[in-house]
Formats: structure tokens, sequence, C-alpha cells
């Protein structure tokens, strides 16, 4: 798992949307690939009350991240130091793999390149001190909080065991986000 | 590579949020919401992420554009500006001497950067200005002005310190205002409890820790047992009420009928339940803020529902109080100086107004009169004939009932013109479109907002226009110079901005560093004095003179809401996070997350007509007719279909847009005749609509 990760407080996020967008403007993406995005689950009553759950679906960059192993050219890294996960478009060929491999579809397809396109916390934005796009952009205190430190973090986060770890109800729901 | 921050002021949708644009090598490479700013601290909506969307969409218009076919047919020639506005200002002149300056009318969607525009109506000598509000705001504006002699915006939603916060199909979570929002989950972190009264769980319901899902149309009952409530078991604030409510008697019979037990015959919502609401809300006051509401063109009788609104404010002491709905503050309240007006410059024509605003109807407030009466004034010809129009960033032919009506009425005009950013149904049958720059691309006038910390703010160009589009202030200075207002034509922004500045004590260098420039030392809370209430008594008044003058009930009798006739349904309408409108439907990222609207309707209903959730419906009113796709749920009241407004867009330039979903304004037959003489809006939610299987 990277020393950075993002975590959603459930509780404030109204699926407003704002992580999606901001996500794909920075990474000036067209329409299709979503490196990241809120799961909603339909309103349920809950006594006299509708509750509906907004699961926010990032890349969780895994300790042991399936697609890194799955790239046959290298071009799905683990950077050192931090442990984000990242495709260097230079060395994708484009095969996919690595969206077979991950649980999660977190790797996502971008058409235009006809490469993958994944999240990569925003890895210049965090070099020069800053949020991830999400982050920054979500009508605070609703975006996922950005802690740094190694390793320091939630024990509760899905990702902490890598992607075998037993939460993967959520994981089918990626594709029936979008309305 | 330089790389430069440009503080500016979202566009994407009316509340305007401050924003920081990062700009590379004159290209948009960030956009966040305005660190500075309290409230916001960086943070934008999905529509304010969209803006570089919008910035580098092509399906916008590009160029002046001259029709040469017939309105509405969608045959352009492509031409200059100074061929524009020449077009523009040779027929503006000519109209003006064969038929009068008053003959000449603009609309806008309103908002805190108008008083350029309006002081070219002036210079040009016309009263006929107004604004959507007429299908907005304009009942709760009434009914604020009604009470407090002050208009809506004469307090403000003090959200953060709120101990209880009501929404009344307010829908805060959805029609967000990024600071609002911000804030409503400040409060709710520190208990603050959320009360939501709608007839469909919106995410806001889904925040709330009491949400009555009421009968459509019946919130006027449910307000009036609130009243009686408070009255009846003295929960209210007596200090409070003694010292400013004036006719507290009056209100106190007109109540007596309106019990709990009452009220749920009407509003489905048991009595029990109601009461212990009630006790909840006593014990949170003053800090208590029942939302007034937004759109409230909803009901013939939306206006009293937002009277009453304010009146169970007043019981509980809130007005004028922090957490609830304190007094906001303008430069003068704090001894600063405003913003020097344009309009100023002019004086205010004597003319009467062609909706009938201020002299028919003089209960109602002049500023942006009422869009449907001006509409209506052009169809018939009376008061007098009205020969152009200018839609300024509006389309009332999405924004208002009956489009084919309308579009008639326009066929009256010698002249219409589109001022706009987008592709929209009145810019298509238009005479003239004038593509304005998106808000990324051009500089506004300097604006105001009141509050408890009052602050000028600004719009500055972050990145030049990518196409031949032109901001506010040039569009209006070339046509002020083609109509000898030159008192009003400026060579640069700046200039501009030097004439509002002058004598605020305040210069443009001072906007640098965080793009806005607060008047006051942090939030000032005044207490109500004597001067506060603008009534002859200076008191908050139950019945109101003016409305009385005029014919118009201060405390007028429930009369229930029509039920829906069998096999129909009543249709409701609103907002999604991530749609502004119409205007933000073919933005290629936003139309990504939401391409279209399904309708709305209760499991059971459903069930009865065979539907399932996915399956395709027909919903039809009158002459009209949409395939739309139905979203079965539980979460919504069984008189009800709802569907989120703005879709249905029939332009084949607009490729995403067109065709997805359907436009509820065209479901409703006769809508612009349906108003309330009391409040002044139309009544959106007057519809009843067949659905079956497609």
């Amino acid at each position: 798992m990277s020393r950075y990760y993002l975590f959603q407080d459930q509780k404030k996020c109204i699926g407003c949307k704002a992580c999606e967008v901001a996500c794909k403007t920075r990474k000036r993406l067209q329409q299709g690939p979503k490196p990241c995005c809120v799961v909603t689950v339909e309103p349920k009553w809950v006594g006299a009350l509708p509750k509906t759950a907004f699961t926010f679906m990032p890349c969780f960059h895994c300790e042991n991240p399936w697609c890194v192993a799955a790239c046959p050219t290298g071009a799905m890294q683990k950077r050192p130091g931090d442990g984000i996960v990242l495709v260097d478009h230079s060395l994708c060929v484009g095969c996919k793999t690595c969206m077979s491999a991950c649980p999660w579809g977190a790797p996502q397809w971008n058409q235009e390149l006809g490469k993958v396109v994944k999240c990569d916390l925003c890895m210049d934005r965090v070099d020069q001190g800053l949020k991830p796009a999400c982050a920054t952009n979500l009508p605070h205190p609703l975006h996922p909080l950005w802690h740094s430190g190694r390793n320091s973090g939630d024990q509760a986060h899905p990702a902490r065991q890598g992607p075998g770890s037993g939460v993967g109800g959520t994981a089918a729901g990626r594709e029936k986000s979008v309305q | 590579m330089s790389k430069d921050q440009v503080y500016s002021i979202c566009g994407m949708c009316t509340v305007r949020c401050p924003i920081m644009v990062e700009v590379e090598n004159g290209e948009v490479s960030f956009l966040q919401g305005n660190p500075h700013a309290s409230g916001i601290e960086g943070s934008i909506c999905a529509r304010g992420a969209a803006g570089l969307a919008l910035l580098k969409d092509k399906e916008r218009p590009q160029t002046p554009l001259i029709r040469t076919g017939s309105r509405g047919e969608g045959k352009w020639r492509s031409v200059s500006w100074d061929e524009a506005l020449d077009y523009i200002a040779d027929k503006l002149n000519s109209i003006r001497e064969e038929h009068g300056a008053r003959s000449i009318m603009l609309s806008d969607r309103g908002g805190p950067f108008r008083d350029y525009r309006r002081a070219f109506l002036r210079g040009l000598g016309t009263p006929n200005y107004f604004n959507h509000d007429s299908s907005c705001a304009r009942n709760v504006q009434h009914a604020a002005l009604s009470l407090f002699g002050f208009g809506r915006k004469g307090v403000s939603y003090d959200l953060k310190s709120s101990r209880h916060v009501v929404l009344q199909t307010r829908n805060l979570f959805e029609a967000i205002n990024v600071k609002e929002v911000n804030e409503m989950m400040t409060a709710l972190d520190q208990g603050c409890k959320l009360t939501v009264i709608d007839i469909r769980a919106t995410v806001s319901a889904n925040k709330a820790s009491r949400y009555f899902q009421i009968r459509p149309g019946s919130d006027y009952a449910f307000n009036l047992a609130v009243i009686n409530e408070l009255l009846s078991k003295e929960l209210y604030d007596k200090t409070y009420a003694r010292r400013w409510i004036k006719g507290f008697e009056a209100l106190e019979k007109f109540v007596e009928p309106y019990t709990p037990e009452w009220a749920e015959e009407e509003t489905g919502v048991p009595a029990q339940e109601l009461r212990s609401f009630v006790q909840e809300l006593s014990a949170a006051r003053p800090s208590v803020l029942w939302h007034p509401g937004w759109n409230m063109s909803r009901y013939s009788d939306s206006f009293y529902v937002s009277r009453t609104i304010y009146i169970i404010n007043a019981l509980l002491g809130s007005v004028g109080a922090k957490g609830g709905l304190p007094l906001v503050n303008k430069p003068g309240d704090v001894c600063r100086k405003g913003l020097k007006s344009f309009m100023d410059l002019y004086p205010k024509p004597k003319e009467k107004r062609a909706d009938g605003v201020g002299w028919k109807y003089p209960h109602f407030e002049e500023g942006p009169g009422l869009g449907h009466l001006a509409f209506k004034a052009l169809e018939t010809g009376e008061p007098y004939p009205l020969k152009a129009y200018i839609a300024y960033r509006h389309d009332p032919l999405m924004a208002y009932p009956e489009p084919e009506r309308l579009q008639k009425a326009f066929d009256m005009l010698d002249l219409l013109v589109s001022v706009t950013f987008s592709w929209s149904d009145t810019a298509w049958y238009s005479d003239v479109v004038l593509p304005l720059s998106t808000y990324l691309e051009r500089e506004s006038i300097i604006a105001c907002k009141n509050g408890l910390n009052p602050y000028f703010f600004l719009r500055r160009r972050a990145v030049e226009p990518r196409f031949d589009s032109r901001a506010d202030w040039e569009i209006i200075s070339g046509l002020a110079k083609r109509t000898g207002l030159s008192e009003l034509a400026y060579e640069s922004a700046e200039e501009m901005w030097e004439f509002q500045l002058h004598d605020t004590g305040v210069s443009i260098d001072d906007f640098r560093t965080t793009g806005m420039v607060h008047l006051a030392d942090g939030p000032q809370y005044r207490e109500p004095d004597e001067k506060t209430f603008k009534t002859p008594s200076g008191k908050i008044e139950i019945i109101s003179d003016k409305w009385r003058q005029a014919g118009q009930l201060s405390l007028k009798p429930f009369e229930p809401r029509e039920r829906p006739p069998q096999g129909r349904y009543r249709l409701t309408f609103g907002r999604c996070g991530v749609h502004t409108q119409g205007h933000t439907v073919n933005n290629p990222m936003l139309y990504e997350q939401m391409p279209e609207n399904v309708l709305w309707m209760h499991t059971a209903e459903a069930y009865k007509l065979g539907l399932r959730d996915g399956d395709w419906a027909e919903v039809s009113n009158g002459q009209h007719s949409g395939r739309i796709k139905v979203k079965v749920t539980d979460m919504i009241h069984p008189e009800a279909v709802f569907m989120v407004h703005g879709f249905g867009h029939t332009l084949p330039i607009e490729t995403r847009a067109y065709g997805k979903g359907v436009a509820d304004h065209k479901l409703m037959p006769n809508g612009l005749d349906i108003w309330d003489p009391a409040g002044g809006a139309v009544a959106l939610q007057e519809h009843f609509v067949s659905v079956r299987k497609a």
C-alpha cells in the first residue's frame, strides 16, 4: 500500500460527482474512462429515514498490486518510496491485462490513446505538496481526506490487505454506478 | 513556462462560487474553488470542475450570427462583431424612433453582474427589464417583502451556526451552492438537526435526521399546523413576538382550525410526528433555519408556503439571529461606501412597465418584473406593443411552459437577439446570436455580496477567448456606442472597474491576493432595531397593507390542491448535482455524468402500469408526449412523478444532448396562465401527466 491514501467520509459524501469530474478534467480524459468513481447504492428505508450509500472507488494502490504483476511490459509500476501505482504510457501497449487482473476496475481504458489510464493520486501534484484533484475539488469537508504518512492509516481501509481482502462487493458496482 | 493563478468567479450556475484558475502558457491547467473564500476553501462542484469542458466545447456559438432563413430554421450567416452590433443597433434605433424606447425589452437570469446592462436599458429609456425569477424564486421574494418590507436577500442563511435546519423543497445537497453544502456539513458534524420536507427522498433527505414525505401540494397545510402548534402550546419566542410581530392576534385566530390532526388528513403526516418536530424546533430556537425556498414556482399557493416559513422563523425568533436568518449587512451597514452604480447615470424611465408590475400589480417588486406577464404583453400588444427583445444568458423557451406559444409571441417582434455562451432554444429562434465568452474567458463588472461580512468580488479573464466571442462589457459597450450612450462605452475593463470603485476606498489592486475585498472585520451580527423592517410599522407585519390594497389576502385559508385524476400523476421537477437546468446537458463531461433524465415513479404505481425499473415509458399531457426511462422507487409519493428539468433538447447542433430525455416544461399546457396573483410566480407543479409503457 502506498504511503498516501484517500479516505472517504461516507457520512459526508453526497454523491455529487465532483471527484470524478475533477479527476477527468485534470487528466484531460474524454468520455469513457473514470480513474475514480462514486458507486451509488440506491436508498433503503432505515426506520423512517431514506439512506443512500455512496462509496468512493479510486485505485487503492495495493501493497501487492495484481495489475503490476500482470503487466507484460513493465508499464504498470509501483513507485519506489511512496508506493503509488502508476502506468508509464511510454511502455503501455494497450493489452488490457492489468484491467483483467485488477479486481476493483481501477485501470480504465482510454480509447483516445489506446492505452490504460489509472489513478496515480495525481502524483505530480502530490510531489508539489498538493492534494490530488479529487480531494482538492470536493466540497469540503466531504472530500476523501488526504493523509500522508507511512502506512499510518485507517486499519479498516479496504486495500490494507491488497486485492484479495474480501471486500469485493463494491467492485462489481463500478460499472453500475453511472446513470 | 509561465504559470499563473487567477482568482475569478465560476459561471456554471447562478450561485457564482469564487474559484481559482491555474493557467499555464495561456491554457487552463486546473480549476478549483478559491482557497481564500470562507466556506469554499478550495472546493468546487462537478459543474465547476467541468468548466474546462465548456471552454473546449466546439458546440457553442463561435462567431456572431445573423439569421438567413426563417426563425428557428437554423440557417445562419457568420458575421463580424461590427456587422452584428451595427445590425442590432440600427434596429434598436429605428424601433425606438417608431415605437418608443418602451418597446424594447431585455431579460436575464438575475445575479450580481446586471447593473451594467440594466443601465443600458435605462439609457435607452425603457422600463422593460425582467429576469427568470417568475419561474424561480419570485414567490419567496414577495413573501419576504410582504412580511419584512425587504426582500429575501435581506437575511442570510447561517447554516454553520444553526442547531436545526429545515429544508422544504429546497434540495440543498443537489441544487448545490458549495458554501451552503460545506456549512451544512459542518453544522451536522456539530450536532445540528436536519429536517427535510419533500415529496421525494432527495439526497438532502438522505442526510436528514427527520424526513416528512408529504402529499404533493400540502406544504401550506403542514406549515399552518406547525404555526397552530407553536401558538397553542406556547412554544414560540414570546419576547420576540411581542417586540417584532404586528398582527399576532389575527394570526392566532386564523390558524385556530389548522390543528396537527387536521393537517394529517391533508399531508399524510401523523399529528404526533408533527408535534414532536415542533417541540424539537422550539428547543433549538432561535438558532433555527427553516429555509424559505429557492425555486418556489411550484404550486399556486407556494407564496403562502414561503410566507408561513418566514412566519415560523419569526415565531422562533430566528429572523435576525445567529444560526437562523441573520440580517445581512450592506456596505453602508459597516460604514463603507458601496460600488458606484451604472444605473444611476440615468433617470428611472417614467413609462409604465409592460408586465403591469408597479401599476396594475402595485404589490409586486418592480426590479425584475414578471417574465411570463411580459410575454403576455408581447402576445397581446397590451398595454403597448413590444418590438425588440434581448434574451441575455436566458432561455425562456426552456425556462417557461408553452414554448410554442412563446414562439408565436416572439413572432410579433421586429428583433430577437440572444447573448449566450451555449446553444439554447431561444438562441436558435433568434435573429442575431451574440456569442458571449465563457466565464473563463471574460471579465465581469465588480460585484458586491451583502452578508454578515459584505465583500466586493471580481471575475477576471483567465484565458483569452478561444473563438470570436466577447465579454458582457464589450458587448454592451459596443451597443452603447451605437445607440448614443457614450457614458457606458468603455475601452477596457479596468476603466469600467475604476468607475465602480470610485470613492469606495478600494482599488483594483486590492483584489490581487484573494480575488475579493471584505468590507468589515469578520462577520457582524446585528440585532433587529426599529429601522430593520421596512414596513410601515417597522415590524414584521402579518397582514400586509400593500397586499390588501391589491386585493390579495395575507392569511389565505387553505384550499386543498386538486388530487390527480385516475391514471394521472402530478408532474414534479427539480435539480441534480451534475447539471444546471438545460445549459450543461451538452457539456461533454456533464453529459457523461447524466446524459438523460429519468422518470421517478412509486413502486406500487409502476406495478399497476406494468412498468419495471429501467423500462421505457411514454409520459404525456395535452399535445405533448415524450419517451423516458422509468426509475421505480419507494422514495417518491405515489401521487407524483418526478424528472430533472433541462432535458429533451431538440437542436441537432447539440449532438450529445439532442433527443435525450424529456422536457418537463413541454408537459404543461396553459402553464403560462397558471400563476399566482399574490406571489407573482408561475405554478409549475399544477400539471397532471399520464404515463404508459412505451
